[in-house]
């Protein structure tokens, strides 16, 4: 890195290129490069070596059919924090080829995979371009404007068939079991033999023979269906005796296309579909998106109002927490005794967000413009409880249950190492980027909502193995408590939403990307409106799906049982993995 | 203690769910019996301070649930004198319309001698098996007529036809709603009366 990185070049950027190769987006409510697609790979490399910006944190693209051109997004950051650089890249619908950044941002791979599986654009140089969401035989691609889904109604809600004259037609009737696939023409699923398998199992790394020995390599399918998954996710190990001599995730099980039925959503509508990201933590995910939609809004959201929704949100961190530290104890094989002892606060967090949202897990609980209902005095004090008395009590217990102990340590210390430049590479975020020792929290490198009035540390780790992730972890637990101490010290009286409740908002057109730091690493969602009730792209850069691209690097060379702590110390969701 | 933890790791651990283990039968001891099987031992159970066991025996016992509780909407009907029932609703169809799955049919009446829409719906559907428990339609309903129900007991032995429900199993009693949601019931009763008072 030269001293570029230490001023902010972004204004004079166009000139740093020859002519021609990058251009300022100037569309109205756009921002950002539009870079030239011959040029991309030479652009991104200066962006990167040049220019600071270290980590690439979101690939996603949006379909103009209009206009005929699919724009590719990238969002750069510096990991010395500051805000992203936007650049894009414009292909023709017709010849939709972008060069491939894995080579320089590993980061990129899945993303690029699931751009290729659900918007049809050719990554050139992609190692492994193949389906990763949809499954192997599916024709199209969903997220394209002109597809349409087998029982497809009408292109944006509210469907006009509802009111006034609504006929009710039952789901199941609709949509009949045994009937409720679409198949290409000419294909019959019995006798179909998937390529990609092959593909799968050939792209898998593979170590010389030893004819000596007489062994081989050995090709293991842990999961769709493996209590060690949390859930439907398959991992496609190559072992040598009890070595990982490479692996593969695969998933896409759980996926139901939430951003296309985020597409046909009105704004407002988005905002319970949200709740099932990753629904252990639903109180973060409303929070990002309220704040992509407000950005593009320009609402200002009353003072109570962001002090009861970043009380919620480390409320979430914390309970959230909990259950990672629980539930890596359990994928050691404590089975379920410490996952047990960390789900109590989680039931008593639980108990506060249904007194104050009406569900314990669902919780949507914020509109644009602040929240849904005050927060009354009783739910305070007994936030105030938990969090004078409880919780720490519960973290000096958790401490001389776990953190030194012996069979914990041998089992996480020097496992799953992720060097510093390798996390970030990698853009992996949350606790395990910051476990690598790498201090990049969004709430401190690119503040929002009340986050730069706030005291607190970034907890960073030393090793980037699973103990330090659960360091981390612990530490965090303990910073939120902090800042929900300042929270209830200060918090102000006055309105909880700016305006009238309204079910129909006005977005006015343009693009914006809303990003939290949620208790699984950067939450963002990106969303392009073009002025009518419905977003005309709604993109979730999910952390867990992008932590997971560091599972591969992690796990090779460790031992199989192993691989089941690594998986569990990532802490996925499948729910917002698959999407 | 501290270095105790550092040295022997593991006799810590187990130090800790031994503890935890005689506390279930010490709390028990002091506590009585009233720990179990009674309203206030099962509010006593999900306190802060807690300790012992936690967990609530369904559904032998259940937790007391909040009033912002929310499952599957139903429809406030006020009971007239006669016992005849008003529907709050009037068809407007804001609940449908913004209603994130789009459970929700609406069929408005018209009325017999003109031909011309009425504010009354003649047909109110929902399909539970959609149904989010979002709350919007509730949320959003300026008539206060749709509200979101307690009742989460809700296993049937059929799928299909039967749980799409019409108005017959959608319709409940102005009173139990205030039975449910006490607070919410008396401040928008203010705010109604507030309303149709005429202005001095």
């Amino acid at each position: 890195m030269t001293e570029a990185t230490l001023v902010n070049p972004l204004e004079t950027l166009v000139e740093h290129f020859p002519s021609g190769w990058v251009k300022k987006d100037d569309r109205p409510g756009y921002s950002g490069f539009i870079v030239e697609r011959e040029h991309l790979l030479d652009f991104a490399r200066a962006m990167r070596d040049d220019f600071g910006f270290d980590y690439l944190s979101m690939v996603t693209a949006s379909d103009y059919l209009a206009e005929g051109i699919f724009d590719v997004v990238y969002y750069a950051y510096k990991t010395i924090g500051g805000p992203a650089l936007v650049f894009k890249v414009q292909v023709p619908r017709e010849d939709a080829v972008v060069p491939s950044l894995v080579a320089l941002y590993p980061g990129a791979d899945f993303q690029e995979r699931e751009l290729w599986d659900l918007m049809g654009i050719r990554f050139e140089g992609h190692p492994d371009l193949r389906r990763i969401l949809m499954w192997e035989g599916f024709e199209g691609h969903p997220l394209r404007k002109d597809w349409k889904e087998p029982f497809y109604e009408e292109d944006v809600k509210p469907f006009k068939s509802r009111w006034p004259e609504g006929k009710p037609i039952h789901a199941d009737d609709r949509n009949p079991f045994n009937d409720n696939v679409q198949y290409p023409t000419g294909f019959d699923p019995e006798r179909w033999v998937p390529e990609a398998e092959t593909l799968l199992y050939s792209g898998l790394q593979q170590t010389a023979h030893y004819e000596e020995f007489k062994t081989d390599e050995l090709i293991v399918n842990m999961g769709p269906q493996h209590p060690s998954t949390h859930g439907v996710f398959r991992m496609v190990v190559s072992l040598q005796g009890e070595k990982i001599v490479d692996l593969k995730p695969v998933m896409g099980y759980l996926h139901r296309n939430h951003e296309k039925i985020g597409e046909r959503n009105t704004f407002l509508q988005n905002m319970p579909f949200t709740d099932r990201l990753d629904y252990t933590t639903s109180m973060s995910n409303n929070f990002a998106y309220a704040l992509a939609v407000e950005k593009l809004m320009g609402l200002q959201v009353p003072e109570r109002a962001e002090y009861i929704r970043v009380i919620m949100a480390e409320l979430t961190r914390i309970m959230n927490h909990f259950f990672a530290t629980g539930f890596l104890l359990n994928d050691l094989g404590v089975y379920f005794t410490a996952s047990l002892y960390a789900i109590e606060e989680r039931e008593l967090i639980l108990d506060i967000f249904e007194e104050v949202s009406g569900s314990r897990m669902m919780c949507n609980y914020f509109r644009f413009g602040g929240v849904v209902r005050d927060v009354s005095d009783e739910v305070l004090k007994k936030i105030h409880n938990l969090i004078y008395d409880r919780i720490p009590r519960k973290l000096d217990q958790f401490d001389a249950y776990l953190t030194n102990n012996e069979i914990l340590r041998t089992r996480c210390e020097g496992v799953g190492v992720l060097t510093a430049d390798q996390a970030i590479a990698l853009s992996t975020a949350g606790p395990i980027l910051r476990a690598s020792g790498v201090p990049y929290d969004v709430r401190r490198a690119d503040p929002y909502s009340i986050y730069d009035r706030l005291d607190f540390d970034v907890v960073t780790g030393i090793h980037g193995d699973i103990y330090d992730r659960y360091l981390v972890r612990v530490g965090e637990i303990k910073e939120s408590i902090k800042i929900i101490k300042q929270l209830l010290r200060d918090i102000p009286g006055g309105p909880i939403l700016a305006g009238k409740p309204a079910y129909q908002v006005r977005v006015p057109a343009g693009e914006s990307y809303g990003r939290v730091e949620g208790p699984k690493g950067e939450l963002g969602f990106y969303i392009v409106s073009s002025g009518k009730p419905n977003p005309e792209r709604y993109h979730v850069r999910a952390p867990t799906f992008i932590n997971l691209t560091s599972l591969a690097p992690m796990s090779r060379g460790e031992k199989v049982a192993d691989v089941v702590v690594i998986l569990g110390a990532i802490d996925i969701v499948l729910g917002e993995v698959d999407r | 203690m501290k270095n105790f933890g550092k040295r022997f790791g593991v006799m810590s651990s187990l130090g800790v769910t031994m503890g935890h283990f005689f506390d279930t039968y010490i709390v028990d001891l002091v506590k009585g019996r009233k720990r179990y099987w009674t309203p206030e031992g099962i509010e006593a159970r999900r306190q802060a301070d807690t300790e012992g066991i936690f967990t609530i025996q369904y559904p032998e016992e259940q937790l007391p649930v909040p009033e912002e509780f929310r499952v599957l909407p139903f429809l406030v009907y006020d009971e007239g004198e006669n016992g005849e029932k008003n529907l709050r609703c009037t068809a407007c169809g804001i609940c449908a319309k913004v209603c994130p799955p789009q459970c929700i049919w609406i069929y408005r009446a018209t009325d017999p001698v003109t031909g011309k829409p009425s504010p009354h719906p003649a047909e109110f559907h929902i399909d539970m098996d959609i149904c989010m428990n979002c709350g919007f339609c509730a949320e959003y309903c300026p008539f206060d007529a749709i509200k979101m129900d307690h009742d989460f007991e809700l296993a049937s032995y059929t799928r299909g036809e039967s749980h799409l429900y019409g108005l017959d199993k959608l319709m409940k009693p102005v009173s139990y709603y205030e039975s449910i949601r006490p607070v919410n019931a008396s401040r928008e009763a203010a705010a109604r009366a507030e309303k149709a008072r005429p202005k001095a």
